[in-house]
């Protein structure tokens, strides 16, 4: 009995220690490819599914995981080179591109990949697959369109303007617990100095630093947070609620492309391959952007100039924010405006 | 035997090899040279990422604390597709931040700063620097190091592309080098291909000069050689037929004359008169003889002046030879021959065998025709040599001394001997030796005189 309770008690542990979040399997081919990703298994259902009509001999174990531990694992394989995933997919590039400079991607040349533009190409090891813009959400019901801000700059004049409007509804990604919300908030950080202001509005209107983009959307929804920063859009768009408002802010609007890799020890490096081949060709990037994960509406519709659509680069410069004493400043700033995570258990 | 190599070949081949030679060089110098480019170039991009970091450095609570800066991974980005490696290391080298597996350098060189230096980066081979920078705060002192390092795509590509770069143009040019090298030696042979054509289509008897206008230099002195090969056997070839039809010619009447008497004679009975017919007989073959000595002695004179070589002679052993040898005592014996020579040495270009024929000639012409006493002498002036030989007479008369000289005149006076002969012999020799005949009336006599032009060395 107490062995069976330690059993489960080491279970709880372990869980999220791995942060495997779930696996889903598609297809019933005789060879099995293993791809893990970010991204929530639903959401990649409809594409998949399509992969594997077109390849009936293969058949797709798909593990979600949180960006930072598959980071971690994904690392731990290749230093120790061991086979582990056939693909990894993920939202957070940062780590993608610290992977290829650790030399832990296989390459890949293609008349598909050929037409990434390089900025969402690195080494013909590392790929960028999605367009997603990184929005603020708000509840419709809970905030006048007239408070509703456009930009960062309205946003800092609304926390300025009614602190008590905002004090503890404003929430954002914990950068600690969620690689994507520290790839968006580092970006913040170079892109413009309305990163400091906002921290310290953030601080001041007891901004809340939260996990996952689903719960997120949901506390929105349900009224408990009324603006959301950062957020990204794709999910919104996925789940869709009818009292959700999104804007892409009008200052600048980061985009964010995925990265897609082929671990350099993958068992099975050609049906990767085949995968991003597929992901890049018409009939993927179509269902794709179905998903909601490829943003292809110009200026024109979202009202936003083409020089505030800023999108992430896959280079090596995102490698900085991985640095350990420029992320443990960054960190640390940032946690003198939000506090300790809420109620999360703070990552490693 | 193997077939003659063509010239075009040759060259060809030579330019080609030359061109690999040359092939091989540029590529191994532009390789080198290219590889040393792309190192330098990418080394200052890899010291400026450094320079960067090392900047952003601050000392925060007694520690030092890098603010990694996003410039120096732009400036790196310079190579888009290389691989980065950096640390930043306290001074117990313990890392503070960046790769803990970027290498130092093996053997640091005291007081070489930034130390560049090549090695590994997962397996892959890369180009690092390391910088230092020195603290000397109040809550830290000591060195803190920088090392930054690249793969190598970027250097590579851009050493194999000035490579490329610089094999193109020596190909290019070797391309244009062998054109123009065939080109240049299809049209300098063109004119020895109608050169031949020429000659193949010629008459066996055309020894006309080739045209020499419009070939070049090198081809022109071959022409000229052939030319003048030509022309020689063109003279050799109108000496020879000189002889025979002088020979035809000057052998036909003394023959006719000796079969007459020799008729005459055999039909003669008086044995007296048979005795008469037959010493005249003899004396005509005798004259035959003679005639047959100067017509040979001719033809050695013109054979020899086209063959052997030129030799300086001194004229006045000519003269002295001639009186020596005594020929002339059988044409007039007991005559007495005058030498009118000086001391210093009369020095001409020539050959000594047909100047003493010329002289002989001279002297029997006058020995004959002349009024006693006859002299030989030689002098020296105005850059010129003579040979004369002048008699008490007044010469012959002018009508004929008009047409002395040539091949067939005889004088009316000679009865059969050929003085004409004689003449043309001296004729022959001044003109081989580029001189002349002279004949005038003297201070004290008729004078004939072969005029040379004294030898160089002589006339200085």
């Amino acid at each position: 009995m107490i062995r069976l309770a330690l059993l489960l008690l080491l279970l709880c542990l372990a869980a999220p220690l791995r942060a495997q979040e779930a696996v889903t399997r598609f297809g019933t081919g005789a060879t099995e490819m293993t791809i893990r990703s970010t991204t929530d298994a639903g959401i990649f259902r409809p594409v998949l599914d399509a992969f594997l009509e077109a390849h009936p001999d293969l058949s797709i174990r798909y593990e979600q995981w949180g960006s930072n531990a598959l980071y971690a694992l994904s690392r731990e394989e290749c230093d120790a080179g061991r086979a582990g995933a056939d693909a990894v997919l993920s939202s957070a590039v940062q780590h993608m591109v610290e992977l290829v400079n650790h030399a832990c991607g296989w390459t890949w040349r293609s008349a598909r990949t050929a037409e990434l533009p390089p900025s969402l190409r690195w080494r013909d090891q590392l790929w960028g697959l999605t367009r997603e813009p990184a929005v603020m959400i708000y509840n419709r019901d809970l905030l006048a369109p007239a408070d509703v801000p456009q930009s960062r700059f309205a946003l800092l004049d609304l926390m300025r303007q009614k602190p008590g409007l905002l004090r503890g509804r404003i929430a954002t990604y914990d950068i600690e617990a969620s690689g994507l919300g520290y790839l968006f908030a580092f970006s913040d950080s170079l892109e413009a100095t309305t990163y400091g202001a906002l921290l310290e509005g953030f601080a001041r209107a007891g901004g809340v630093a939260t996990c996952c983009s689903a719960e997120l959307i949901r506390a929105v929804s349900d009224g408990r947070f009324l603006i959301a920063y950062n957020v990204l859009g794709s999910y919104v768009s996925a789940v869709a609620p009818r009292n959700v408002g999104v804007v892409l802010p009008g200052d600048y609007t980061l985009f964010l492309s995925r990265g897609y890799m082929i671990p350099a020890r993958a068992a099975q490096p050609q049906a990767a391959a085949a995968l991003l081949d597929f992901l890049l060709g018409a009939e993927g990037r179509a269902l794709m952007a179905a998903a909601g994960m490829i943003d292809m509406s110009g200026p024109s519709e979202t009202g936003l100039q083409q020089s505030a659509m800023r999108p992430i680069q896959l280079t090596p410069a995102l490698l900085v924010g991985l640095d350990q004493q420029r992320s443990a400043q960054f960190i640390a700033l940032w946690r003198a405006a939000f506090g300790p995570g809420e109620g999360l258990p703070p990552a490693p | 035997m193997a077939e003659p190599q063509s010239l075009l070949t040759r060259v060809t081949g030579a330019v080609l090899s030359l061109l690999l030679v040359g092939g091989i060089l540029v590529a191994l110098v532009s390789w080198a040279n290219g590889r040393a480019a792309a190192r330098e170039s990418y080394d200052r991009l890899l010291l400026g990422a450094a320079s960067d970091i090392a900047e952003s450095i601050t000392i925060q609570e007694g520690r030092p604390v890098a603010s990694l800066p996003v410039s120096a991974f732009q400036l790196l980005a310079q190579a888009p597709d290389d691989r980065v490696a950096y640390a930043v290391r306290g001074p117990g080298r313990e890392l503070l931040t960046g790769h803990a597996d970027a290498p130092a350098p093996r053997a640091r060189a005291r007081g070489a700063d930034p130390v560049f230096f090549d090695a590994q980066m997962q397996g892959d081979a890369a180009r690092y620097v390391e910088l230092t920078r020195r603290f000397a705060e109040r809550d830290f002192s000591g060195a803190v190091t920088v090392t930054v390092g690249q793969t190598l795509r970027a250097r590579n590509a851009m050493a194999l592309g000035l490579t490329q770069g610089a094999l193109a143009t020596a190909a290019a040019a070797g391309l244009a080098l062998l054109l123009i090298s065939v080109f240049v030696i299809r049209s300098a042979m063109r004119p020895l291909v109608a050169m031949a054509g020429d000659l193949l289509a010629r008459d066996p008897y055309d020894l006309t000069p080739i045209a020499t206008s419009g070939v070049p230099a090198e081809v022109a002195v071959m022409l000229s050689a052939v030319n003048r090969f030509m022309a020689r056997l063109d003279r050799q070839f109108g000496a020879m037929r000189g002889l025979i039809s002088d020979t035809a010619h000057q052998l036909r009447t003394p023959v006719a004359a000796i079969r007459a008497q020799a008729e005459l004679a055999a039909e003669e009975r008086d044995p007296e008169r048979q005795r008469l017919a037959l010493s005249r007989l003899s004396a005509r073959t005798r004259g035959l003889g003679g005639l047959l000595d100067q017509m040979l002695s001719r033809a050695l004179v013109i054979h020899r002046t086209e063959s052997v070589p030129r030799e300086p002679v001194d004229l006045r052993d000519v003269a002295l030879d001639v009186i020596e040898a005594e020929d002339h005592a059988h044409i007039a014996p007991g005559a007495d021959v005058g030498l009118v020579i000086g001391e210093t040495p009369v020095t001409v270009l020539a050959d000594a065998f047909s100047l003493q024929e010329a002289a002989k000639n001279l002297l029997v012409n006058s020995l004959r025709h002349g009024r006693a006493p006859v002299r030989i002498g030689v002098e020296a002036a105005g850059g010129e040599a003579r040979l004369w030989v002048g008699d008490a007479g007044e010469g012959p008369p002018a009508d004929l001394l008009e047409r002395l000289g040539g091949r067939f005149e005889r004088a009316a006076a000679s009865g059969g001997q050929s003085a004409g002969l004689g003449l043309s012999i001296v004729v022959s020799v001044a003109e081989a030796f580029g001189g002349r005949v002279e004949m005038a009336p003297g201070p004290d006599g008729f004078r004939v005189a072969l005029v040379l032009p004294l030898a160089p060395e002589a006339a200085a």
